[in-house]
Parts: C-alpha cells; structure tokens; sequence
C-alpha cells in the first residue's frame, strides 16, 4: 500500500505510523462529561468502507495527515495535512 | 448419528454409505425465543449451550454467509490460558477445561492437541515478567512451568539460541495448552446445537433489529422478519455494522491480522511456540504445514488480506527464531478481521435495549475462547444474570475506566494493543 502526503508525494506505507479515526483531532473539552470523553476515546464508527484517520509521516516529513480511504479495498481516495483538516473543521 | 470406532469400522465395511448430514439446514420460523446473529465459532457456541445447559431449544443461528465461514476457519488453531489479569484469568482458565471435555461433551473429533505452548523469553526483566505470569497460571488453577535454557534447548533443540539481537534465555511452557481443528470446532458445535433443535439458518443477513419501546422484538433479514424474545449480536468482524442497526457505537476498531501455512513437511515442531519481541508464533498442523502468524498489519481493514510490508516482517521473524524452517514453502496466507478493542479484552454483555446481548471485541484471541465464550454467553441470556467466569467483560469499562483488562499494560486506548 503506497499512502499520498501531501507534503512528499506519494510514498510507501512503512514510512507511515497509524493513529486512529480522524476523531482524534475533535477533543473534547474538559467539562463535557464522561459520554462525550467516551465517544471521544473508545467509540467508533469504525465504517467498512469509507473512514477517516489519522496518519504521522513518521519517516518523511513528520507530518500528521488525514486520510480518506476505504476500509473494504484499502483505496486511498485523499489526504490532507491535520492541521489544515481541523482549521477547516471537517475532522469527521 | 453418533460418531465411535465401531461406527467408523462398520462404514469402512459398507462403503462408508450410512454417513448423513451433520447438521439440518433450516428455513427461518417467523418466531424464536432466542436469534443469536452470527453462526460463527462463538454463535454456535452460545446456541449450544442455550440448548444443552438451559433447555432453550426454540432458538435460530443467523448467518450472512456459510456457517463457520468467518473467523473460526481463518485461525491459527492455538488453545492456551496464560491470561494475568482477573477477567481473562477465570475465563480462559474456565474455556481450557471446557476444552478439555469437549470432544465427548460433542462426541466430534475436534482434533484438540494438547501438546503444549512454550513463550520464549530473552532477557532478566522477561524472565521476571514471565515467572510472575506463569505464578498466575498456577494460582488460577492451570499449569506453568518455567524453563531455563538448558531445559529449553533439550525440549526445543533448533531454536537459534545465540541469536545477537534476542538470545533464548529460556521460556514458559503451559503442557495443557494445544491446538484444535479450528472448523471441526464450528462443525461439532453447529451439529450439536442442531440435533437438539437449533435452527442453522445460513445466507441470512440481518438487515434490522427491531426495538420497540426500548425492547428488543426482532430481527429483519434478507430472508424475512422474524420476531424473537432476545437477541444476541456475536458477530465479531462485523461487530460494529451489527451494533449499529441498534443504534450502537461500539469500542472496536476492526484490524486485519495475517496467518501462513507451508506445504507439509514431516514432524518438526512438536509445541505451540510463541516469540513475542518478534511477534511471532508457530505451530505444525497434523497434515504437517506449517502454521504460523505474527501482529496486525496495524491499520484499520475490513479487507481480509494483509499488506506485503507485514509479510516480510513475519518471515523474518521466523527466521530469525528458527532458520531451519527457511527453505519450507509457504502456501497460503490470508487474513482475518479482527474486533480491536480498546483494552484488547472482549465484552459479553447486556445492551441499553432490553433483551439485547452483546458478544464482542475478541481481538486476536477468539478462538481459544470459543467454549467459554458460548457458555458466558448463554448463561447471560437465559438466567439474565452474568456467568462468575465472564461477568467482568462488561462494555461499560471503558467509559468508567474500573475494571479494564489492559494485559500488555499498555494503555486503554485504539491501536495500543
């Protein structure tokens, strides 16, 4: 599997570190109560098929991106750099 | 039909024509006391023991695809109870002396192997580690013992013991811990259910489950609505697509994991043994491949096959543990969706819907659990109250944070485990 940064182009899946839903970007604040810390911590949608998650250029730039891909058939349909998804608050 | 040796003679005499079904393929009711969604390893299981143990007989199996044709055939065979924490440990303990009777509890040759499981350690901290584990095998009631190098190297003589990177410094062995046929396993559960009345219903998928009012009433299904007094969701794999049609966002992220058999080759390796720095695990099938496997590929997979990158690393691994296995031929390799939990411990457990059970989260460990996961499972449902030996898989855990069951004291936390 080859994974597009958007910084360094597309580059093999082992320069890449795995990191979870893209909802790890939407932290809740610190009153929100233990529903929300729970959605935040443990529940996913956990989709076959379409998601969202994050990904650290661990070996490359050093990046955080958010990928879109499918589950189901491992096709990599875009990639955003974490900061910019956030800014445009469209983590989800 | 039961199965004996004199049977066994006497069809080998008769041109082996007396041999029947082993179980009924059944057409839905539009009525159950019980639908179990899911007719993998632990469905069949759950259907079973709801049978066998609780008289609950007017119970259906729902399978989307074949029976058996999930997890519980995509395995690498592996039965044990080296579990530390309280939770796993009176589990696992419980499922390995279910295992133990289980072929005259089925009277199905499930081929279980008990030819011990050996966990290799490599330094003073992992043999402190594995002594203070193996100490809680024994005070859990199974079997440990520590091995020194030497005791090792005469049970195991073709490991690389001055490997530079990780030398042996001995293991712990569990004698009672084995392998199974893994669809022998599926096989003798769904035929046992079925002679007491379960309907196995195969290329059934849910579409639906029906609440009302907060109670559960029944299921939709490609092959019609059938309405059912419980529910059961034991659908690991697809855990989370299930839950949903509940309403329910459950603590899984699914992962594939990879497993390689090689052509058959004479007796070699006569254990289970697990090299955990390379993560990495093996044992011989009695066709004679070698069967073997190492971690998740590490991303979220609904694809059932894994990526070259892990591929490469398990053949090192198993390299660097055994080089005499390096000119063997692998076969086959595939992959198996796992239910990732937070933790890495399952949940069994009621749901916000009454009349709703849940059974999930098996992580890479499913199949040993098959017994007492089935057993857990059925004693939830038909008494309402939870099993001594499951009642701390409960899915609210991670949302309060008492009792997790964190085995590699990680973290609870997605992709620790």
């Amino acid at each position: 599997m080859r994974l597009p940064c958007p910084i360094c182009g597309e580059r093999d899946r082992r320069e890449f570190t795995y990191s979870g839903a893209a909802v790890a970007l939407e932290r809740p604040g610190a009153e929100a109560g233990s529903e929300a810390w729970d959605d935040y911590l443990h529940n996913r949608d956990n989709p076959a098929g379409v998601t969202r998650d994050l990904w650290y250029h661990e070996q490359g730039c050093a990046a955080w991106i958010v990928m879109t891909r499918n589950t189901a058939t491992h096709e990599v349909l875009g990639a955003a750099l974490a900061s910019e998804a956030r800014r445009a608050g469209s983590t989800s | 039909m039961r199965f004996s040796g004199w049977r066994v003679l006497k069809e080998g005499l008769t041109g082996n024509k007396g041999w029947q079904a082993h179980w009924r393929d059944a057409t839905p009711k539009s009525e159950y006391d019980v639908v179990i969604i899911g007719g993998g390893g632990h469905g069949l299981a759950t259907a079973y023991y709801l049978a066998k143990k609780h008289g609950i007989t007017n119970v259906a199996v729902l399978e989307k695809g074949y029976l058996g044709g999930g997890n519980v055939g995509r395995n690498t065979t592996i039965v044990r109870a080296n579990y530390f924490l309280p939770g796993n440990s009176e589990f696992y303990s419980h499922s390995l002396k279910l295992w133990e009777g289980l072929e005259e509890d089925l009277n199905y040759n499930v081929m279980h192997s008990q030819r011990g499981q050996i966990v290799l350690f490599h330094s003073d901290g992992q043999r402190d580690a594995m002594a203070r584990r193996g100490n809680a095998m024994i005070n859990q009631g199974d079997d440990a013992e520590l091995l020194d190098r030497r005791a090792l190297r005469r049970m195991v003589p073709y490991l690389d013991y001055d490997n530079a990177r990780f030398p042996i410094h001995g293991g712990v062995l569990q004698r009672r811990a084995g392998t199974a046929r893994h669809d022998a396993v599926a096989w003798g559960y769904a035929r046992g259910a079925s002679e007491r009345g379960v309907d196995l219903i195969q290329n059934c998928e849910v579409t639906g489950i029906d609440i009302e009012g907060g109670v559960v009433k029944g299921v939709q299904t490609t092959r019609g609505a059938i309405r059912a007094r419980k529910v059961a969701m034991v659908a690991a794999g697809r855990s989370s697509q299930v839950a949903a049609m509940a309403g329910m966002r459950l603590p899984i992220e699914s992962h594939v994991l990879q497993a390689f058999v090689t052509e058959g080759l004479k007796p070699v390796i006569d254990h289970v043994i697990s090299f955990g720095m390379g993560h990495f695990y093996i044992s011989q099938s009695d066709k004679g491949g070698l069967v073997f496997g190492g971690d998740l590929d590490m991303y979220a997979s609904y694809a059932a096959r894994g990526s070259l990158p892990l591929v490469e690393h398990v053949m090192e691994a198993g390299m660097a543990l055994m080089p005499m296995i390096g000119k063997a031929r692998v076969l086959r390799s595939w992959g198996g969706i796992m239910d990732m939990s937070p933790d890495g411990s399952p949940v069994i457990d009621r749901t916000h819907v009454d009349g709703l059970y849940l059974n999930c989260g098996w992580c890479y460990g499913g199949f040993k659990a098959v017994p007492a996961s089935g057993d857990v499972t059925a004693h939830l449902i038909a008494t309402g109250t939870p099993h001594a030996a499951g009642a701390r898989f409960r899915l609210d855990r991670f949302r309060t944070g008492r009792g997790l069951m964190d085995e590699e004291g990680t973290g609870s936390q997605h992709n620790l485990h």
